[in-house]
């Protein structure tokens, strides 16, 4: 019989290995395409830092920043300086920050002009040359989706896309594609130049320790296996509530709305985690497998009934934070006609012997009340109530909720009984708070999945049947909302719960949790 | 940070419990969204002339802090039990949590060490992990709080010959988890070694090392020990007693399977602990060496053609504040490899 122990012994080729926390990572050269744009100095540059300073990347790491801005090496090694002292999760080290960005390259020019991976090629030889060896090569591609296919297909013909001696990757960032259609054609333009296992589709939201914490909450307690099933869960709502507007992305924002935003990747993931089946091992294919099924197990709406599945809308003027903000009509920017959804609700069902007759309601929206995340899995209630629950607020059925932001963490409620001489209940929580429970800090989303696409390591990046089983769901709703052109979109005063008829998508005496 | 305190002269047990109860009752009440951290117990034992450095190594763990921290204070002659229970927060703004954590000043004598369990036990947090660090000795008391112990926190670079120290490491290993902060020093060193030797082109080399010269501070021979020790496991190197004298220099050689491994662990002029640098020789004619230096360590590389190079390995230095710090989170983790480097460096001590 082989132990888990024994297993380690049998992957582990590295003798020095064993035991180490951080995994080896081999040197490595960092192109992003859209260098100058705000994921990279927001998110990229910073997330970079803290993985040097914590000693995590390669022995050997060189940064190439692709942009169309022109700019001298000088500029965006500064800028880089710059946003990285601003948006740094920890205060930099000056020796580690300076020795970051001084070898920091950067490639000017359209992506569409050859001559930028002609300069690609040079610089990156001369990383190679400088190193005694080739560096491995991550591709990130930080630009509108636009260009994935124009990039990929340059580096397919600059020779940069496949290499006999050293790994080359691609990390393409979201949105992947605009609908069902369009992913696939992506997914077939990057494939003619990548093989699948050098793409890294990523979703941040799988880098969030929650998420991954969903995993070890299902699969590691004894606890939750034997109620997770249609026979005790009443319902499953997926929440993404966010206070703010849309800000100044109304250009990004009245061609996506809510639906691409967050439900087709971020939600539809949340879900796949929620009601997987336990993978054999958690490794890239196998886990993504599981993911699959889930998703392949939900019935997209019939056009004809997405009406009665879905409720979308917009925010309306109204206060939120104490302060009078615009409708979405009345943004910068936005169409004063446009019928791009800020909130859009579900209703799911995962057609397979686990989750039978289980809804899934989904929701988000922009200025709502308050800025939530969470997954709560309500469960049925007793069958039988022997207990008198006069004078208190009564017996609720049981809620697991995890929750992804402000606070990460999990809690469960439960009946106890009230102080006192009656026999009174009321719902109580037993709560798990990463901020309490840890002595670490959760690094950052980026910080892991940067890592893990250097690493070669595809189990929190998405494959491309998967996108396009998330794009298989959400496409029958888009293709609904857009055939209807004239039925009022309905509104909900911004710093609300949201609007009104999203409570009728809940049926059967279940309601939405409260913000 | 905010604190409530409460303090009693000649107290005991069962009264600092009531009072950090009361404490944390009082804090929620005023403001339910702090919550007290529920990670480890961390008790510490140390001489009261020595309690400010300790406090204030603790202090600077930062985010590493035990959920109750328990500072026993051994003062000679001191025959009643004082405490000060402290609980400190900072008040989280709206949306948020705040954590608390509690901290317990006992000002004791020695005759409290001899049953200092019956005082312990009653405050710790139940159902968490027990952390015990004794800087400055007192083996007896040590042994009688390994009931409620489930991780012993030591620094076997404390002392003076590593010999004794790994022996001290080694006895409480065969009872409860040890966490060595001079094996915690040699973790990045591990970490880059791994990583270098990961590569397709250097990983052979790894069946065929014929030199490993450690540096080290003078006070770090068992942290160089340790590291010695863990690529002599890893590698099934047969060990022999090294000559010389620790603190100075030590230099043997070692039997790897097909050939013979020169070490050598020299001092090296620093003003932190630890190790400041390493070199690998492979047969033929690979050298790797890696030493400490600014934003990270110098890495200097001789391929078998004779070609050199060099070029700098980013990382920040985690300070003695981050060991400590590292030494308290790795006490909710387990490292396999431990013992067994422990095992060869005990070995690898001279005769």
């Amino acid at each position: 019989m082989t132990t888990p122990t024994d297993a380690l012994h049998v992957d582990q080729e590295n003798p020095l290995s064993e035991g180490l926390e951080r995994l080896p990572v081999h040197p490595t050269s960092l192109i992003i395409f859209g260098a100058t744009g705000d994921l990279a100095h927001r998110k990229l540059l910073p997330a970079l830092y803290n993985l040097a300073h914590e000693g995590q990347l390669p022995e050997r790491f060189e940064l190439v920043g692709v942009g169309r801005r022109d700019q001298e090496h000088e500029d965006f090694r500064d800028a880089a300086l710059d946003s990285i002292q601003r948006y740094s999760r920890r205060k930099p080290d000056p020796d580690v920050l300076e020795g970051l960005v001084e070898n920091m390259r950067y490639v000017q020019g359209d992506f569409d002009n050859d001559g930028v991976y002609g300069d690609l090629v040079r610089t990156l030889k001369e990383f190679d040359e400088d190193a005694g060896r080739r560096l491995n090569r991550v591709f990130y591609l930080s630009t509108a989706p636009e260009f994935f296919p124009l990039i990929a297909g340059k580096l397919g013909e600059a020779g940069l896309a496949r290499d006999d001696e050293v790994e080359v990757r691609v990390v393409i960032e979201k949105p992947f594609g605009y609908d069902l259609a369009s992913a696939r054609k992506l997914n077939a333009q990057l494939l003619e130049v990548f093989d699948e296992p050098q793409i890294f589709r990523i979703d941040h939201y799988l880098g969030k320790e929650t998420v991954q914490n969903l995993m070890a909450l299902r699969f590691a307690n004894a606890l939750f296996e034997p109620v997770w099933n249609r026979n005790y869960i009443d319902h499953v709502q997926i929440t993404a509530a966010e206070d703010i507007g849309i800000g100044g992305r109304a250009g990004y924002y009245e061609g996506a709305g809510a639906l691409r935003d967050l439900v087709q990747n971020h939600m539809l993931q949340l879900l796949a985690l929620l009601a997987m089946e336990p993978p054999t091992a958690f490794d890239a294919d196998r886990l993504r497998d599981e993911k699959l099924k889930v998703l392949e197990a939900i019935v997209p709406p019939l056009v004809e009934d997405v009406a009665s599945m879905t409720v979308r809308a917009q925010y309306a003027s109204g206060v939120a934070g104490g302060e009078k903000v615009p409708g979405y009509l009345e943004e910068p920017g936005v169409a004063p006609d446009s019928r791009t959804p800020t909130y859009a609700a579900l209703r799911l069902h995962v057609s397979n012997w686990r989750w039978a007759g289980v809804p899934f309601y989904l929701r988000t929206g922009k200025r709502m009340a308050r800025k939530v995340t969470e997954i709560a899995v309500i469960l049925k209630p007793v069958p039988h109530i022997a207990l008198q629950s006069q004078g208190s607020v009564g017996i609720q059925a049981n809620q697991i909720v995890f929750t992804l932001q402000p606070d990460e963490g999990v809690s469960v409620s439960i009946g106890a009984k009230i102080p006192g001489p009656r026999m009174r209940i009321r719902p109580v929580n037993m709560d798990f708070r990463y901020g309490t429970s840890f002595l670490s800090e959760s690094p950052e989303a980026y910080e892991r999945l940067i890592l893990d696409a250097m690493r070669g390591d595809a189990t929190l990046f998405t494959r491309n049947d998967e996108i396009e089983a998330l794009w298989g769901i959400i496409d029958p709703i888009l293709t609904a909302w857009e055939q209807d052109t004239t039925s009022p979109i309905p509104q909900y005063p911004a710093g609300s719960a949201g609007p009104e008829e999203a409570n009728q998508l809940v049926t059967d005496d279940r309601r939405w949790r409260r913000l | 940070m905010s604190e409530d305190v409460w303090s009693e002269q000649d107290t005991d047990p069962d009264a600092i419990e009531a009072a950090l109860r009361w404490l944390l009752r009082t804090r929620h009440a005023e403001n339910e969204a702090l919550i007290p951290a529920r990670v480890l117990n961390l008790v510490v034992i140390v001489d009261r002339d020595w309690k400010g450095e300790v406090a204030n190594r603790l202090e600077r763990v930062g985010r590493y802090q035990a959920s109750r921290t328990i500072l026993c204070t051994v003062e000679p002659g001191r025959t009643t039990l004082d405490a000060v229970a402290t609980v400190s927060y900072e008040e989280p703004g709206a949306g948020k949590i705040g954590v608390v954590r509690e901290q317990i000043e006992l000002d004791l004598g020695p005759e409290h060490l001899e049953a200092l369990d019956t005082v312990v036990d009653p405050i710790l947090i139940s159902e968490m992990p027990t952390i015990v660090w004794s800087p400055h000795g007192y083996a007896e008391a040590v042994q009688r709080l390994l009931p409620v112990t489930d991780v012993i926190l030591l620094d076997s670079d404390d002392l003076p010959d590593p010999a004794q120290a790994f022996e001290r490491a080694s006895s409480l290993c065969d009872r409860v988890y040890v966490v060595d902060l001079a094996w915690l020093r040699t973790t990045p060193w591990r970490e880059r070694l791994a990583a270098s030797f990961d590569l397709r082109e250097r990983a052979p080399a790894l069946r065929v090392v014929s030199e490993l010269e450690i540096r080290h501070q003078e006070t770090s021979t068992a942290s160089g020990l340790l590291l010695a020790g863990w690529l002599a496991s890893r590698l099934h190197w047969q060990r022999a007693p090294l000559s010389g004298t620790p603190g100075e220099s030590l230099s043997g050689s070692v039997d790897r399977p097909d050939g013979e491994v020169e070490l050598r662990l020299r001092n090296r002029a620093q003003t932190s602990p630890g190790l400041g640098g390493v070199t690998v020789a492979c047969e033929p004619g690979l050298r790797l060496s890696l030493d400490r230096g600014r934003g990270g360590l110098d890495a200097d590389e001789t391929n078998p053609d004779g070609e050199e190079r060099r070029w700098k390995i980013l990382g920040a230095s985690r300070g003695e504040g981050g060991i400590l710090g590292e030494g308290v989170r790795q006490a909710l983790l387990r490292d396999p490899t431990y013992p067994a480097a422990l095992r060869a460096a005990r070995e690898l001590c001279p005769a």
